[in-house]
């Protein structure tokens, strides 16, 4: 696996327990539309996302991110950035 | 991820219709359909109750029927006291209606200044600047503090005010979990250390009416070179020795940089302000644009602010009382069998939880039957997808209102099948 597979990995593993229809993941998974998240599984998402990664996604980036393929790349670069 | 930019208490996106319109009011047909479905069940509208008479701070009527009222954040109950009606009434004879301008222009008349004064009297700080409403002051003060390259770190329960503020400046915006010290350690300490820092506290929140651990938020902040903003709404007149809030009830005087409060709950009218004693805070009277492009509040109102205010230093009894039919209302309902966003009564703010709109709305309208009004509160305003009944009580709810309005609960509850 890549390092980009990895970290893929991991938030896929991050998303699981907010995945309450048990949609297939993909990077072109869209958090609102595909998972149907409101605004409150976002906040609890990224604030499990952040921990995991020992990283902060600020509400200015999250409002760029739509898709998990967006969001792997948000976290490599964040990660990259520590 | 975009929906994450909406606020608790706006509209949220699960509320809006996927793709496109050129209707520009078709993004809120889901909202008008749910509501609609309510209403064909016959339910009053929650959302637009009129008071057709106000007979005391605690009592109006409503649709002919007269009902107590239960759900206003009239905490001191000042709306009615004499001399406060009468200062409004003097400034009306001698300044006239309106100002018709800014305050840094035609606007700032001699009861502005007054009221600013009084403010200072009241917190004991060096400078204290008056907004024409709460959410004005948290906008302005918020969106002007926290420039480009500066971050903001708030509570995840955070009043729609200071989400607002947030979005209309610059500044990077950090989340952490509600009143969670731990959580607020982690993300200031993931931040850049030469960044300008604000963290903004409530010291009640107004959903759940549940207290912030102030000294322990504080202490993390500063650890990390954060100012704190402390947004006072509902800890003002009820919280403290001289009720200056829940800061002053916790001995965190000496570290809250700015305290932003308003005039539309314990003061009885409408405003807002924010108080400091830092050395360079009057410049926000020129570059605070929620302060500057927009009209000053009518010299009534702020004459009635100033009396209130300096009523309110001397107004220990009026807490005590509170603080009693808080404690009494609160243990009475968990005894009655209704779910409480509290432990123990935090504050003036009881929350009932209920399990769904239907249950909410139901006994809503039963209490209002029976002659007591409550705020009804659902998602996207409320925290975890809750419905709430908000109750707030006032220093003016008599003994004996306060076991009105239990019996009035109790066959609502049974009524609806809620308890």
């Amino acid at each position: 696996m890549s390092a980009r597979d990895d970290i893929f990995a991991q938030v896929a593993e991050q998303i699981e327990p907010f995945n309450k229809k048990g949609v297939a993941l993909s990077d072109a998974t869209r958090f609102a539309t595909d998972l149907e998240w409101d605004s409150l599984t976002v906040m609890d998402f990224v604030a499990a996302v952040e921990d995991e990664f020992d990283i902060l996604i600020t509400m200015n980036m999250q409002a760029e991110i739509e898709t998990v393929g967006q969001l792997v790349d948000a976290v490599i670069k964040l990660k990259a950035e520590r | 991820m975009s929906e994450a930019i909406d606020t608790p208490e706006a509209v949220s996106a699960t509320d809006r219709v996927a793709g496109h319109s050129t209707d520009l009011l078709a993004k809120f047909k889901p909202l008008i359909n749910e509501r609609e479905a309510l209403l064909a069940t016959g339910v009053r509208d929650p959302f637009s109750i009129v008071m057709e008479k106000v007979l005391s701070p605690t009592r109006a009527i409503i649709k002919g029927q007269e009902t107590i009222l239960l759900g206003t954040y009239n905490y001191m109950g000042m709306t009615f006291d004499p001399e406060v009606v009468a200062a409004g009434k003097k400034a009306l004879d001698d300044f006239g209606s309106g100002t018709t301008g800014s305050r840094v222009l035609n606007g700032t008349y001699d009861p502005h200044r007054d009221c600013e004064e009084a403010l200072k009297e009241f917190y004991g700080t060096k400078s204290a600047i008056v907004f024409s409403t709460g959410y004005q002051a948290n906008l302005g003060v918020i969106s002007t503090l926290a420039g480009k390259g500066d971050y903001i770190i708030l509570d995840a329960d955070s009043h729609a005010s200071i989400y607002d503020g947030c979005w209309l400046g610059n500044a990077e915006i950090v989340r952490f979990r509600h009143n969670s010290v731990e959580d607020l350690d982690k993300r200031l300490g993931r931040l850049p250390r030469e960044a300008g820092k604000l963290v903004v506290l409530e010291g009640v929140y107004s959903m759940f009416g549940d207290v912030a651990p102030l000294p322990e938020m504080v202490a993390v902040a500063k650890k990390h070179g954060a100012m704190i903003l402390c947004d006072e709404a509902h800890g003002m007149g009820f919280f403290g020795p001289n009720g200056r809030g829940v800061y002053e009830e916790m001995g965190c005087e000496a570290d809250i940089d700015f305290v932003v409060g308003t005039f539309s709950k314990s003061v009885g009218t409408v405003g807002g302000f924010c108080v400091s004693n830092h050395p360079d805070f009057e410049v926000l009277r020129l570059v605070c644009r929620p302060y500057v492009f927009t009209a000053s509040l009518p010299p009534s109102v702020v004459a009635t602010a100033a009396t209130s205010i300096r009523k309110l230093m001397k107004a220990g009894d009026k807490r005590a009382h509170l603080w009693k039919n808080s404690k009494r209302l609160h243990q009475g309902l968990r005894d009655l069998g209704f779910n409480i966003a509290t432990e123990t009564a935090q504050s003036a703010i009881i929350a009932v939880v209920l399990p769904d709109q239907e249950h909410a709305v139901a006994l809503w309208q039963a209490l209002l039957e029976g002659g007591l009004y409550v705020n009804l509160a659902r998602p996207p305003a409320t925290p975890a997808g809750t419905y709430l009944l908000r109750c707030s009580l006032c220093a003016e709810h008599s003994d004996e209102q306060v076991g009105q309005i239990l019996g009035i609960f109790e066959a609502a509850g049974k009524a609806t099948g809620v308890i």
